[in-house]
């Protein structure tokens, strides 16, 4: 055997080479087709498709968008002709017919067109209607009549209706959520008085003084009652009558009407500043009709505050533990147990976890700060109910295994003589440990942030109990004093994935929702994880070389 | 670099190796209280004080007196009744084989060895005429008082400002202006200063190896303690960069006591005044650096200069 001959053990370390490559590929592969599967289903949910009328051999006439084209699946005993196809039609107009979708064979279609005078209506109820425009009257004034006229007329008049909703809007969510919350916490106070057991002098004269403000406040209330009622009934003066492609008619209120189009007058450039349109839609609005349309910025807001919550309490939480079992506590069994316990609580399944979230967070912390804070609210709950604060403390509880662990190895990273350093210039430990060894873990301990950023912006399941809803009437943070309401429930993307694929009355209209609203899941997961990767980078580079 | 460069200094150093009874020795060693010395003087007359002051009227005062130390790891004895002084402003340097318990003695005087469990130790420093391992000394400002520069250069991950202001914040001093005036001195002392002076705000891990040893001895130095410990501080430099320290610690001993581990025996020759030939935690050898390499009197000593020794 020639000494220049490969020998066979390096062949062997080469096949092996090869094989992990190959693993590593076939991880991203799947990373990649999960990406395209979310973007292929999810991505066209805001692309419009042109409007198709549709004659069938029966004669009926169907209008709406096709959604999906199958082959036709032959039953036992029949045989298809191979290129036979079904179509799903999505026709809307679910306050006529019930139903959004149907199917139905191709062969079934007499003649096919697109016509131009043809309207989508996206509405605040029912969804989509499709068909034509007929009349547009105020009361009972004509003002336009004819497809042509009636839709020339549309577009000014609804534009000052979007004007007036948003200004119904605002005065719902200013003024009058306002004197509703200072009525509230009046009512709360009138009950605090009456708990506190005063004498029955100062407690009549304290109970005359709320009243009075409250009647006060009342009185503003039916003050600005009344304008929302004129606002809304201006709002609802003029009506659009719509004929459907089967000659129903049908009279929608033009402040009704998020959107109104003639997809099939589109070029290109229409359908590209539609579809960011409806992007800035599903992003930053609330969602309508059982979180089947609209946005879902409310569950992005949940998300992102429940993970910065979380990131809050388990970080200092989880780095202080660390110290003390890496830098103070006598390296022992004792310590390696308590090492081997917290790793075994990063095994949990996380619904047990909820489920202690709720007995010690809700019922037991919250039920007592509820007693001693807020006995005036009482029996309706304030903290002992679920929470958002109560799930950013379930979850922090959840990852802080995931921080200790990731704060131990920076921590473990720091080299002795670093220390030494410090303390051979007259340091204590105390300060050499704070000022030296936990600057130099900064990394790291970030690292250990990331880690459980990320597994909590993923975990639904505990959260189910412990304060995260369908659909949360406010914001966690608003206006009103104090700003940031930890004690309210909140929306989370991923639950809301479950509720509307699953949940929902409509799922074939909500399959892409789901899809769309994963993949914003994961932007926001990636977003939070670049930025936090981007702080460590930057702190690496500050201490370049640094351990970690 | 040649050996030549820091030669002999003192003259009288080769001069005579032996003198009569020189008086102003007498004054230096009276705060150091005859009696541990004199049963280990009667028990092993050739040793106790391996340089009898009657002998080296040279070495002066004295800051660092070490009597009859011995130190254990567990029950390995690492140290075995050292007896020596260190003489004040000078420059003192242990030679020896590695593991001969050098550093371990070095960071005997600083009290580093507290950290580690399982040391015990006998004998007595003293400092300053007052014992170091007295419990009722205060180790963090006894170690403001002997700071150390360590064999691997160790900067704190932050920038090269915040490294030599450490110490003086540690001990107290925040104003903007003093810390500044500090670092700059700091630095100057350290012959940093120049290199350093338009990039004191980025991180000190970005300078070189002996950029970041001399950033260290500024750190020591910025705290203005009486005596540095040093070991081996150009043991991972290049020559360039160790003639750099070499030349500095020569400056440093107007102001500073210094105590040098090296095993780099031309290092003591060329820059110590003393030197201790330690051997299996022994103190072999101790005398003023030239007489030690010309006239070794311990036949150990003059294998290992000699390099006839492992
Ligand atoms: N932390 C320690 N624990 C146990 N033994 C040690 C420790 N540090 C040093 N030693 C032992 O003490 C002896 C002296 O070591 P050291 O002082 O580092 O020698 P030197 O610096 O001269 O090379 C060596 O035998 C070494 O193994
Ligand atoms: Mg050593």
């Amino acid at each position: 055997m020639s000494s220049i001959q490969k020998p066979s053990r390096d062949r062997l370390g080469d096949s092996l080479t090869a094989l992990c490559g190959g693993a590593l590929a076939l991880n991203l592969l799947l990373i990649l087709a999960l990406l395209g599967l979310l973007l292929a289903n999810g991505g066209g949910y805001f692309w419009q498709k042109p409007l198709e009328e549709l004659t069938l051999a029966d004669g009926r006439v169907l209008l709406g968008e096709i959604h999906d084209r199958k082959p036709v699946a032959a039953r036992a005993g029949e045989t298809v002709a191979p290129e036979a196809q079904r179509i799903q039609l999505k026709v809307g107009n679910r306050d006529l017919d019930g139903i959004d979708f149907l199917w139905l064979d191709e062969s079934e279609i007499v003649s096919r067109s697109r016509p131009l005078d043809t309207v989508v209506l996206e509405r605040l109820e029912w969804g989509n209607f499709y068909g034509r425009m007929v009349e547009l009257r105020r009361g009972s004034e004509l003002l336009a009549a004819g497809p042509e006229e009636v839709w020339k007329a549309f577009g000014p008049l609804h534009e000052e209706k979007l004007r007036e909703r948003e200004a119904i809007r605002k005065l719902e969510k200013g003024p009058i959520g306002d004197v509703n919350h200072a009525i509230e916490r009046l009512r709360l106070e009138r009950r605090k008085v009456a708990l506190a057991r005063l004498p029955a002098a100062a407690e009549e004269a304290r109970l005359a003084g709320l009243e009075a403000a409250e009647r006060e406040r009342e009185a503003e209330y039916e003050a600005l009652a009344e304008r929302l009622f004129s606002l809304r009934a201006a709002l609802d003066a003029e009506v659009v009558l719509l004929e459907a492609a089967d000659g129903r008619r049908k009279e929608l209120p033009v402040g009704a009407v998020v959107r109104a189009l003639r997809p099939n007058t589109f070029g290109f450039l229409d359908k590209l500043a539609l579809n960011a349109s409806r992007l800035g839609e599903f992003v930053f609005d609330d969602p309508r009709e059982s979180n089947t349309e609209g946005g879902i910025f409310p569950a992005i807001f949940g998300t992102v505050m429940m993970v910065f919550l979380m990131s809050f309490a388990v970080v200092p939480f989880g780095v202080l533990a660390a110290l003390y079992l890496r830098e103070y506590a006598k390296q022992g069994p004792l310590v390696r147990a308590v090492r081997i316990a917290v790793n075994n609580l990063a095994g949990v399944p996380s619904i047990v976890f909820g489920v202690f979230g709720l007995g010690f967070f809700v019922y037991l912390v919250g039920g007592s700060i509820d007693r001693l804070f807020y006995p005036e609210a009482l029996p309706t709950p304030t903290f002992g109910t679920g929470g958002i604060l109560w799930g950013a403390l379930t979850l922090a509880l959840l990852t802080v295994p995931v921080v200790i662990v990731a704060t131990e190895e920076g921590l473990a990273a720091v080299p002795r003589i670093v220390r030494e350093g410090s303390l051979a210039l007259g340091a204590t430990k105390f300060e050499t440990t704070f000022k030296v060894v936990l600057p130099a873990a900064a990394p790291g301990i970030l690292t250990g942030m990331i880690l459980a950023m990320a597994r909590a912006a993923g975990e639904v399941a505990p959260l189910m109990i412990v304060g995260m809803v369908k659909l949360a009437p406010a914001l966690p943070v608003d206006g009103n004093f104090p700003f940031v309401h930890l004690e309210r429930k909140f929306m989370h993307l991923g639950f809301h994935i479950y509720d509307v694929g699953f949940q929902s009355p409509n799922v074939d209209a909500t399959k892409p929702l789901v899809f769309a609203t994963a993949l914003l899941l994961i932007a926001v997961v990636t977003t939070m994880n670049l930025v936090a990767i981007a702080i460590r980078n930057h702190l690496r580079r500050k201490y370049a070389g640094s351990a970690v | 670099m040649s050996p030549t460069s820091t030669a002999p200094r003192e003259s009288e150093m080769i001069s005579e190796p032996t003198s009569p009874e020189s008086p102003h020795l007498a004054a230096p060693a009276a705060p150091i209280p005859p009696a541990p010395a004199a049963p280990a003087a009667a028990t092993r007359p050739e040793e106790g004080w391996p340089i009898d002051p009657a002998l080296d009227p040279r070495m002066g005062e004295t800051i660092l007196e070490i009597e009859r130390l011995s130190l254990w790891y567990g029950a390995k004895q690492a140290l075995h009744e050292i007896w020596m002084r260190i003489p004040k402003r000078q420059i003192t340097a242990y030679i020896g084989p590695s593991g001969c318990g050098k550093s371990t003695l070095l960071r005997c005087i600083n009290r580093l060895n507290d950290l580690i469990d399982e040391v015990r130790v006998e004998g007595r420093i003293r400092f300053e005429g007052s014992d170091i391992f007295d419990p009722r000394t205060d180790v963090n400002s006894l170690r403001k008082r002997i700071g150390m520069v360590f064999q691997k250069s160790n900067p704190f991950p932050k920038s090269i400002y915040e490294n030599v202001a450490y110490g003086c914040r540690i001990h107290g001093i925040e104003r903007k202006r003093e810390l500044d005036e500090i670092v700059e001195r700091s630095l100057r002392g350290a012959a940093l200063w120049d290199e350093v002076k338009d990039r004191l705000d980025e991180s000190a891990l970005g300078m070189s190896g002996g950029q970041q040893q001399r950033l260290c001895i500024a750190r020591a130095i910025a705290v203005e303690p009486e005596v540095i410990l040093l070991d081996e501080p150009c043991s991972a430099l290049d020559p360039i960069a160790t003639a750099k320290i070499e030349e500095l610690m020569v400056d440093l001993k107007e102001r500073y006591t210094l105590v040098i581990v090296t095993h780099n025996m031309q290092q003591a020759s060329r820059v110590s005044d003393y030197t201790a030939f330690m051997y299996l935690g022994e103190m072999v050898e101790y005398a003023p650096t030239q007489d030690l390499f010309l006239n070794p009197r311990k036949k150990q000593t003059e294998d290992y200069i000699t390099g006839r020794f492992g």
